[in-house]
């Protein structure tokens, strides 16, 4: 048959950033998206940042699987998980801060809905009561929220943390100070403690 | 039921999606065109029951948002000419020409030829977005071929 006019049907051309820009824009100002995310670079890996209108909700280690935590949002919170790093600003603007060991702590809004129950009162006591230069352990933190029985769920609690580095859960340790597990790795574990520390003695 | 994140749906169909607007309704209005169809997805997204076929569902859509514009200039008193003011730059001049004559055809022979050729559906597929048999879909094709060779017999 006439496969040029097929290929000239076919070669209709398109450039869709500039145009689907201003749809997104409208997509945020009729808020229609559930989710934004973007990545952004860091001393330990590129980190992928997600918020919604109610705040950080998300961080994820390059080791998680992007498309699994991507996919995860859209099953949780909803699928209009779109990628906007305009919206992301503010986020970066103080991890950036904080890498570079300017910020002591952050005043993000949080959107804590991933995080229920047991693990969530850890994690907001967490975040709340450890600051900066300081660690805690397991049994601390489980004492903290009363429960002292309770280190393992701790554990489980600070393995399932959707918002790494923010809700600071690196700067829960072993009983004697060995460094426990991390979803980023130990090294990156490490490496946070050590930036933390600059400033201040760990012990 | 999963939906995948909005954003896989841009990644994968977006700019075929761009494409089809634009080359039905002109680089004055397929921006507008292909915007609004975008936010109507995005608007029922969440209530989609069923994710089987994401992109026959973009490209029925865009598909009404197209038919939405060609209704409203047939009512417009003084139409506004189809031919681009500035000779664009943005891809051959060929294709501009085909798919002004392309949207010159019967309605539905342009919507089965853009399905067809920008949105890449099978002809099943075409058929529904048309609300006509696959047979039909594939007639309507075949006509709109055989009417734009009669307008450019070179080819």
């Amino acid at each position: 048959m006439t496969s040029s006019l097929d290929d000239a049907l076919r070669g209709a051309p398109t450039d869709p950033a500039a145009d689907l820009a201003v749809a997104l824009a409208r997509a945020d100002a009729e808020g229609l998206v559930d989710v934004a995310y973007s990545s952004t670079d860091s001393p330990i890996g590129p980190l992928l940042v997600a918020v919604t209108p109610a705040g950080l909700v998300r961080l994820a280690f390059e080791r998680e699987d992007d498309d699994g935590v991507l996919q995860e949002l859209a099953d949780r919170i909803g699928p209009r998980v779109l990628e906007r790093p305009a919206g992301l600003d503010e986020v970066r603007r103080e991890l950036d801060e904080y890498f570079e060991g300017r910020r002591d702590h952050f005043e993000l809004p949080l959107d804590w809905r991933l995080s229920s129950g047991f693990r969530r009162t850890v994690l907001e006591t967490l975040h709340a009561a450890v600051d900066y230069g300081h660690t805690v352990s397991y049994l601390e933190l489980a004492t903290m929220v009363g429960n002292p029985k309770a280190s393992r769920a701790v554990g489980t609690a600070m393995a399932t943390n959707p918002i790494p580095i923010v809700v600071p859960c690196h700067r829960v340790l072993r009983t004697g100070g060995r460094l426990g597990g991390y979803g980023g790795g130990l090294p990156a574990k490490a490496a946070l403690l050590e930036l933390e520390a600059r400033d201040q003695p760990l012990f | 039921m999963n939906r995948p994140p909005f954003q896989q749906l841009l990644d994968a169909h977006g700019a075929d999606l761009h494409r089809f607007c634009l080359a039905q309704t002109g680089p004055h209005h397929g921006p507008d065109c292909f915007q609004d169809a975008v936010l109507a997805a995005l608007r029922a997204y969440p209530e989609l029951t069923d994710s089987r076929n994401l992109r026959g569902w973009l490209f029925t859509i865009a598909h009404h948002k197209v038919l939405d514009h060609h209704r409203a200039t047939a009512r417009r008193p003084a139409p506004v000419p189809e031919v681009p003011e500035r000779a664009s730059s943005d891809g051959p001049p060929l294709a501009h020409e085909l798919w002004a004559a392309v949207g010159r055809l019967p309605e539905k022979q342009r919507g089965a030829i853009a399905l067809r050729y920008l949105g890449d559906l099978p002809y099943a597929e075409i058929g529904a977005v048309l609300g006509c048999s696959d047979a039909a879909a594939r007639q309507n094709v075949r006509a709109g071929l055989a009417a734009l060779r009669q307008e450019a017999p070179a080819r």
